[in-house]
């Protein structure tokens, strides 16, 4: 008898409820306290906020108190749209850049010794075992005027004046493309390896030379790993802080900055929730959209 | 028609005839993996419009010579002619030969139509003609109307057809077919035979199939080349390779045998006699070899060539020996005895049920003999 048959009804409703208990507690509790900071208005007080629900006493008369005024002061102050527009673009480059160089990357690996294959996918992940942010200060070593890169162009000849990069969105995309390239090479490296050899000798045995064979076969089998990869990339990237704020310079204008400020120098909670659910809503609602339109897709064939 | 075609295949014997014109060619051809040979230096003709099997157990190196047609590996030694043109250094792509796949190998992100259409698409040939021949693909294997799903939408016995349209779309000189049946079962595969065979006839291709299943090699192929640890045993056709075996190895593959050892005797006339391991002499009238007196040989009989009866057989000329019957299978059509001589060797008698009994007249335990003539059996070297 297997174990599944051993359980009662009552353990199973449990297993498959831990899972929604843990979003309960710490995403959707967390947001709906958000939510409720960014319809608040600000007060020097302790927290910096009102109303404050501390009790069930008077609680629809604070309730009738939130208002949508955060939301309008965010749409009517040009400073934030730039901000989510230059969010959006610098972590679509990012994510095409990372696209790029981490397909090769994945491309190598799953063409690579079956025997090598997890050394190579250990060597991907080795950076992790670093600090996040001692590897992104280690960038300012190497990008700064003075820095490595400049002292290497400089000794080479290739340049006789120093390379400016440090504190330019070309630093930040180098940030972000060097950090999150493991997690483009991974979903690649996943979809390639268990592509089916069969598949490109068939190609190759109806008259496809190499480059049809990887445009016409391996590219488009590859897709589920391509979309993920990016996907993984670019959510995160658009809401990135600590990469412009370390390399970036003053005219780097990224949202997570925009929070970080509101949040932190200017002490206004209630607008720097308002910008969290704002940036919330622009990327779940695109990926919910994309996800119901693959559904739809998947149901007529 | 297909009695024109008939006549036409009772005639084709391009082997037999020495002006005929080798159409692939396999001179010397070995290919090893480090110190494993997978094919060790063999020659091999096969002609044109040939119906072709390579038969063996898995690991004979049968796919490997079929990769080397293809190109999908690189013979360590020898040659491979089509057409009298060396395929040396000829890349799988410009090949003008076709493969299908023994996991078929479609590619799942297209539809039937693009999947047949790929190899189409790579020679740039104008749409509408694309469109035609797909059209034309779909139903010669009679799968019209399923242009527009994609594999994961098909049975496996639908699958099959289209991967066979797909390597038959080209027009190639050479179909080359890995296992092609091997998924589908037992009924699906019978029929699929035959219609491989009216296929080839109507298109009047060269097939070369790669099975480990005698029978399909049997009912399909025009020629054999029976297969075992990288080398051709034996190369005939299919009754050739029934009747006339030459080794052991290749009298075992194919159906069942019986088969005694012995030392050569001298014989008077026509057969050689052999003094039989087994405690008695027999005498055989056919094989190829006749190895000299003294020297080890086998004899090996079908079993539907041996007699069994309760009573000695009247004719004294007949081999003939005594034992139990020790099992019997009723398979339907016919019956298999297993009979245990007095040495303890099984030896195996089938009879056919041509009438409806229902009372077999030979039982468990019953003292029998079995007996067959003297060219019943084959005479073997080795």
């Amino acid at each position: 008898m297997s174990m599944a048959e051993t359980r009662t009804p009552l353990q199973r409703r449990i297993v498959t409820w831990i899972p929604y208990f843990w979003l309960l507690v710490f995403f959707l509790a967390p947001f709906l306290i958000v939510l409720k900071i960014s319809l608040s208005e600000t007060a020097i007080a302790m927290p910096p906020y009102r109303p404050v629900f501390d009790g069930l006493a008077g609680l629809w008369a604070k309730l009738a108190e939130l208002s949508g005024a955060n939301y309008e002061w965010i749409a009517g102050d040009p400073l934030y749209w730039h901000s989510y527009l230059s969010s959006l673009w610098i972590a679509a480059v990012s994510t095409l850049v990372t696209l790029l160089v981490g397909y090769p990357i994945a491309y190598g690996m799953a063409r690579a010794p079956a025997a090598w294959r997890p050394a190579l996918v250990m060597f991907v992940i080795l950076p992790f075992w670093t600090s996040f942010l001692i590897r992104v200060y280690a960038w300012i070593g190497i990008l700064k005027p003075e820095g490595l890169l400049n002292q290497f162009l400089l000794w080479t000849g290739l340049i006789d004046q120093p390379l400016f990069i440090m504190n330019t969105n070309t630093a930040v995309f180098i940030g972000i493309v060097y950090c999150y390239l493991p997690f483009m090479v991974l979903p690649l490296y996943a979809t390639l390896e268990k592509l089916d050899p069969a598949l490109l000798e068939a190609a190759a045995d109806l008259g496809a030379g190499a480059i049809a064979r990887f445009w016409q076969v391996t590219f488009p089998l590859s897709l589920p790993g391509v979309l993920a990869g990016s996907l993984l990339v670019f959510i995160p990237a658009v809401g990135e802080f600590v990469i412009p704020d370390l390399l970036g310079g003053s005219q780097t204008l990224m949202i997570g900055r925009t929070l970080w400020n509101e949040f932190f120098a200017n002490r206004d909670w209630p607008v720097a929730s308002a910008v969290a659910i704002v940036l919330l809503l622009v990327l779940v609602i695109p990926i919910v959209l994309f996800q119901n339109a693959q559904k739809r897709l998947g149901e007529e064939r | 028609m297909k009695h024109v075609l008939g006549a036409v295949r009772r005639s084709f014997q391009p082997w037999n005839d020495p002006g005929a014109k080798p159409f692939i060619e396999f001179r010397g051809v070995s290919k090893r993996f480090g110190s494993f040979a997978a094919v060790d230096g063999q020659t091999l003709t096969i002609y044109e419009r040939e119906f072709f099997a390579l038969l063996g157990p898995s690991g004979c190196g049968k796919t490997t010579l079929l990769r080397m047609l293809a190109g999908f590996e690189q013979p360590s030694e020898g040659t491979i002619l089509l057409e009298g043109r060396d395929l040396a250094g000829v890349p799988p792509h410009k090949r003008p030969v076709n493969m299908m796949f023994q996991s078929y190998a479609l590619f799942p992100h297209l539809t039937v139509e693009n999947n047949i259409a790929f190899g189409l698409k790579q020679d740039r040939l104008p749409r509408a003609e694309i469109r035609d021949r797909v059209a034309e693909m779909l139903r010669l294997v009679r799968l019209e109307g399923f242009g527009k799903r994609k594999p994961d939408q098909l049975s496996g016995g639908q699958r099959q057809p289209v991967a066979l349209a797909r390597a038959l779309a080209k027009r190639p000189k050479v179909l080359l077919l890995d296992e092609p049946l091997a998924a589908l079962d037992k009924k699906l595969r019978e029929e699929t035979q035959f219609e491989l065979i009216n296929l080839q006839e109507t298109l009047g291709l060269t097939f070369v199939i790669v099975t480990h299943d005698q029978e399909e090699a049997m009912t399909v192929a025009d020629r054999i080349a029976v297969m075992n640890h990288g080398r051709i045993v034996q190369i005939a056709t299919p009754a050739e390779i029934y009747e006339a075996p030459r080794t052991r190895y290749v009298a075992d593959f194919i159906g069942s045998v019986n088969i005694f050892g012995g030392t050569v005797e001298p014989a008077d006339g026509a057969a050689v006699a052999l003094a039989g391991e087994d405690g008695f002499a027999l005498r055989v009238a056919n094989g190829a070899q006749r190895p000299p007196q003294g020297a080890p040989a086998w004899i090996a009989i079908r079993p539907e060539k041996v007699r069994i009866s309760h009573e000695p057989p009247p004719d004294p000329a007949r081999n003939a020996v005594a034992g139990e019957v020790w099992d019997i299978a009723y398979l339907g059509d016919m019956s298999i005895y297993n009979v245990r001589l007095a040495s303890g060797k099984i030896v195996r008698a089938s009879l056919l049920n041509a009438f409806r009994t229902v009372e077999r007249p030979i039982s468990w335990e019953d003292k029998v003999w079995l007996s067959w003539a003297d060219d019943a059996g084959v005479l073997l070297a080795e």
